[in-house]
């Protein structure tokens, strides 16, 4: 019974808040690696295109509220998740037109692009302010629950609950259907090739007749899409508010950085780092422990290794630990 | 070009000297109104100045002063420019009083390095942080909000009565939180409960479940929450509901709010709550009075500030004199029993009773009365949630 308990409370408070957070932000840090990876600079303006994005679907979604669509027990952001990703693309696709691509032909070093992309976040970051506010809103509905803690206490009988929402359920399904297609696309279509030929040697790419334009294109479709899954699934799982995606920017370059940039699959697993890291650092350890240890040698204190105030730090030590040791990440990217 | 300088400090100095009437008393109006609480101080000094018009109106103070306002921003947060108006207000403009400032830090900044030095009399209709109960002010300062502290005590009270003993606690990461949370368990452990765990939430973040598992993990019979409602405070609630850490929790006045009950309603009933509140007479006195010049009374710190204006004007008209090294020691007497009851509107009477040589006892728009070190005792309103609504079960 004890060893049951412990499992689920592990769960409740560990692994399950982990991997939905960190799946999210593994579709964060795929859309920096795919950019870095392809159009070669590191785009800062990431997190707000999240925000926009989800800022789109947002508003599509009190529109189908206002009109009765619903999916029953799923949230009906769901549905909205495709307008969000045209808006986002349309934004992402107008900022490339007028911005990046002088840039692009004038052929400038990633560093200014980098400058770049951040003037373009805190114009992205105006955009979104200005529309839909700068305040907390609310826009999951449906059923928050697929077991609540204490349904949960009830049917086992446990002294510990398990939580399980829906919104992390749908958060894990949908990032593996994403990942998926996106692999299947880079490494079975026509056009993933050209991108990935592209990414390897723009020289030899441009030889063998790969339109640049095009790759550059399908790159931005991809990214916004992504970004724009990304941020309905957080904002669905937490809540929506501008300044929190912003803040999102270094968990998410943290993942891809230390999965190695560049590499999609790295940054999935540089998600799951970040996410279990944080989690696991700061939490108090107590509560998992007496169920494990005999009577004797259970713990006084909490058994927390470093106070929640300071979970933002282990992104940032884990990615110094990196760049020092292992300055192309996990999986071999590109070094910085 | 040096001598245009010279020429037009000239100038500034005859000009300040000759603008300064022998019956004008000023008063300076040190609030934010920039920064954070921007929306909170034009109803603030509003109510401060209706304090002036009030007593200018009457003719009867000091042999007809005309009383006026002098309004510096504080601006909240900001201690350099703070510093900074407090001593415009005083040198250049020749306040005889500063009704202010408003949020703790600064309040504290200018104290020690203005109004101290100067001689300056600053009542602060606002500043609640308990470290200004212990700061250095040589019986200058005076606040008629009242500390953290009592609430801190107010709310150990009400949980060591409904026989809660063993609770977590969790603020918000800044001056307010961190004083209310120290003050909490400080009453908290005397009166013989024992807190797991004091852990701090930062504002404004979308997740709080690393901070709800430590909560978790400390355990406790309930949760004190001294946040704000529309910020973390709701979310850690939110976190806490959904892992089934805590179904009972305590809230500070932070937390109490219609928002609260919107967002989880029946879910968390039979948590308790404290706020500043009274069933006075002067609030809703004052709130007609503030109505009918076009303010809104029941914005929050108005009627403090609409006192504190109060209290030192008429310590001015028991004392006979506008220096504050003559008026500061009248400000306890004129506020405290014995005496006439003077509820707000009522500052003319006042003054007729002190210039008699008779004693008031000043009520106001939020029944003053100061004790220890000059702040107001305060009462608070203890609330429930019930069928998912906050009720007011009792004032203490």
């Amino acid at each position: 019974m004890d060893f049951l308990n412990g499992i689920v409370a592990l769960a409740n408070f560990v692994l399950i808040p982990a991997i939905a957070y960190g799946s999210q932000l593994a579709l964060g840090a795929l859309g920096v690696t795919l950019i870095y990876g392809i159009l070669r600079f590191s785009n800062f303006a990431h997190g707000d295109t999240m925000a926009a994005g989800t800022m789109f679907a947002v508003l599509t979604t009190w529109g189908l509220q206002a009109m009765g669509v619903s999916l029953g027990p799923l949230p009906t952001a769901l549905l909205a998740i495709p307008f969000g990703i045209l808006g986002a693309a349309a934004l992402v696709l107008l900022t490339d037109r007028y911005v990046y691509k002088f840039y692009r032909a004038q052929k400038a070093k990633p560093v200014i692009l980098v400058i770049v992309s951040m003037g373009v976040m805190f114009i992205y970051n105006g955009f979104t302010r200005i529309v839909i506010g700068p305040d907390d809103q609310r826009f999951a509905d449906g059923e928050r629950f697929v077991i609540s803690a204490r349904d949960f206490r009830e049917m086992t009988g446990l002294a510990e609950g398990l939580a399980l929402r829906t919104s992390q359920v749908i958060t894990v399904i949908t990032a593996v259907v994403v990942v998926a297609v996106l692999f299947w696309f880079l490494n079975k279509t026509r056009t993933g090739k050209s991108m990935r030929a592209f990414s390897d040697n723009e020289d030899l790419a441009l030889l063998s007749g790969i339109n640049p334009e095009r790759v550059v294109l399908v790159t931005w479709l991809i990214v916004a899409s992504l970004a724009t899954v990304a941020g309905v699934l957080y904002g669905l799982d937490k809540s929506f508010k501008p300044f929190t995606y912003f803040q999102l920017l270094l968990p998410i370059f943290a993942a891809a950085i230390v999965g190695g940039l560049g590499n999609p699959l790295g940054a999935i697993a540089g998600g799951f780092v970040i996410a279990f890291s944080e989690v696991g650092i700061t939490y108090a350890w107590k509560k998992v422990l007496v169920y494990f240890m005999p009577p004797a040698l259970e713990p006084e204190g909490l058994v927390q290794m470093l106070s929640t105030e300071y979970k933002f730090a282990v992104s940032f030590v884990i990615l110094v630990i990196v760049l020092l040791f292992r300055p192309t990440g996990l999986f071999r990217g590109k070094a910085l | 070009m040096k001598k245009l300088l010279t020429a037009t400090a000239a100038g500034a100095l005859i000009a300040g000297s000759a603008f300064a009437q022998d019956n004008e008393i000023k008063m300076g109006v040190l609030l934010g109104y920039t920064g954070p609480i921007e929306s909170l101080t034009p109803a603030m000094a509003a109510g401060a100045e209706m304090a002036m018009a009030e007593v200018t109106e009457s003719g009867a103070l000091l042999g007809g002063a005309t009383v006026t306002s002098v309004r510096a921003d504080s601006t909240c947060v900001d201690s350099a420019a703070a510093t900074a108006a407090a001593e415009r207000l005083i040198t250049s403009d020749g306040v005889s009083a500063i009704m202010g400032a408003d949020c703790s830090g600064v309040t504290g900044a200018v104290l020690a390095n203005v109004a101290v030095p100067n001689g300056m009399v600053m009542i602060s209709p606002s500043a609640t942080s308990p470290a200004l109960s212990a700061a250095e002010d040589n019986g200058l300062f005076f606040r008629t909000a009242p500390s953290d502290a009592r609430q801190g005590a107010v709310l150990a009270e009400v949980l060591v009565e409904k026989g809660i003993t063993s609770v977590a606690v969790t603020y918000t990461n800044n001056d307010y939180g961190k004083g209310f949370a120290d003050a909490f368990q400080s009453s908290f452990e005397a009166a013989g409960g024992s807190v797991t765990l004091t852990a701090p939430h930062e504002d404004g973040k979308a997740d709080y479940s690393a901070e709800v598992g430590a909560l978790a993990s400390a355990g406790g019979d309930a949760l004190v929450v001294l946040g704000y409602v529309d910020q973390g405070g709701a979310g850690v609630i939110q976190g806490a509901l959904d892992s089934g850490a805590f179904d009972m929790f305590a809230l500070g006045d932070g937390m109490i709010g219609d928002a609260l009950t919107e967002a989880f309603g029946s879910d968390i009933d039979g948590t308790i709550g404290t706020a500043p509140g009274s069933d006075n007479a002067g609030g809703a006195t004052f709130a007609e009075m503030a109505t009918a010049a076009g303010i809104d009374g029941t914005s929050v710190y108005a009627g403090e500030s609409y006192d504190a204006a109060a209290l030192m004007l008429l310590a001015m008209a028991a004392s006979g004199s506008s220096d504050p090294a003559d008026y500061v020691g009248k400000i306890e007497m004129v506020a405290n029993a014995p005496g006439e009851p003077i509820m707000p509107g009522e500052l003319a009477k006042a003054i007729e009773i002190l210039a008699g040589g008779g004693d008031v006892d000043y009520n106001g728009a939020t029944g003053v009365e100061l004790v220890g070190p000059g702040e107001a005792a305060g009462s608070y309103a203890e609330y429930v949630v019930d069928g998912g609504a906050l009720t007011v079960v009792g004032y203490r």
